[in-house]
């Protein structure tokens, strides 16, 4: 960006004008499965605030949501489900897998659960914890936005 | 009403079934009952004026494998003018896994049975609906079943199947289409 003198105009590229725009509000559809979710709300909420990253609007429908924060052990019943709200958000979209149980399984090492969401979805940020407290959450949002900046138009 | 003094009040109404008294550590009067005669017993303690047991708490099942019979269904019945409870178990052989069904008797038990035979593969004969309670309606095996490969590794699916085929779909989206002119 350069600043012009005398004119109060900000140059810059289209595509470093769109990273910023998608990498400062990102809109998380509503999805909690399990514990993981209480922490998911408690950041949300004015504690911890993730408006200050430009996320806080968690959104009841996946076709105005950017973000799907798998937070909880995810059931082989409720896969197909997960997926399904998956294919309806429009692109671009990014998933972050919250916790031990959506990451690895956690200590459910038995055959109701997906051993890991990324079985399911393409995961971009692990988020380890069980569950992980606001602080990480908001950490691994961090690090979205931060892949985010980097991410080519084209 | 203590195990012997139920079965000789039981024994009386329902005379070709079968009772045993059964030892239970809470002190709550348990009875084993035969298995070919428990909806008549059930009936039976629903409906005579000196049982009432209007409730049927709670119905599952317990698997003691490898011993024979392998499996015991429970009943944890509740009269609630009387204030009473009663246990009721039934025997069933690992070769022939099946109970006559309850939920004619009580209404609770059409889930309760579809859930055990979901986990424990109980066949409820005469059960108005017997489809899978928890598990995907596809499943295989029956998780709670003492043999059951509990760390099992499989693929999860990711598609479920259509809810609507394609003509109701579109017919659907006509009508919507037609309803807003």
């Amino acid at each position: 960006m350069g600043l012009e003198s005398e004119i109060p105009v900000l140059t810059t590229t289209v595509e470093k004008m769109v990273q910023w725009a998608r990498r400062s509000s990102i809109w998380p559809v509503t999805f909690g499965l399990a514990c993981c979710a209480i922490e998911m709300m408690a950041m949300s909420c004015s504690r911890y605030d993730i408006a200050r990253f430009g996320a806080e609007v968690f959104r009841g429908s996946p076709r105005q949501s950017d973000l799907m924060i798998v937070a909880g052990r995810l059931s082989r019943k409720m896969a197909p489900a997960l997926r399904r709200v998956y294919d309806q958000m429009p692109e671009p979209k990014w998933v972050i897998s919250m916790g031990s149980c959506a990451s690895i399984g956690g200590v459910f090492d038995n055959y109701a659960l997906v051993q890991g969401v990324d079985q399911v979805v393409p995961v971009d940020v692990y988020v380890p914890g069980c569950p992980p407290r606001p602080e990480s959450l908001i950490y691994g949002i961090v690090q979205l936005q931060r892949k985010i900046a980097r991410q080519k138009l084209a | 009403m203590d195990a012997t003094a139920l079965i000789a009040s039981l024994q009386e109404g329902v005379p070709e079934a079968r009772f045993e008294p059964a030892a239970s550590i809470d002190l709550q009067t348990t009875i084993y009952v035969s298995r070919d005669q428990l909806p008549a017993v059930a009936r039976a303690l629903r409906d005579r004026p000196d049982f009432r047991f209007d409730f049927l708490a709670e119905l599952t099942a317990v698997d003691f494998w490898p011993r024979e019979p392998r499996f015991e269904v429970v009943y944890i019945l509740v009269s609630t003018g009387r204030r009473a409870r009663v246990r009721l178990k039934v025997r069933v052989p690992a070769g022939d896994v099946h109970v006559g069904t309850v939920s004619g008797i009580w209404p609770a038990a059409n889930w309760l049975e579809r859930e055990v035979w979901d986990l424990f593969g109980v066949v409820f004969d005469g059960h108005p609906d017997p489809r899978r309670l928890l598990m995907p309606e596809d499943w295989e095996g029956y998780p709670l079943r003492k043999d059951y490969p509990v760390q099992i590794k499989m693929a999860p699916r990711t598609t479920e199947a259509l809810q609507v085929t394609e003509e109701q779909f579109r017919a659907s989206v006509e009508k919507d289409r037609l309803a807003r002119r």
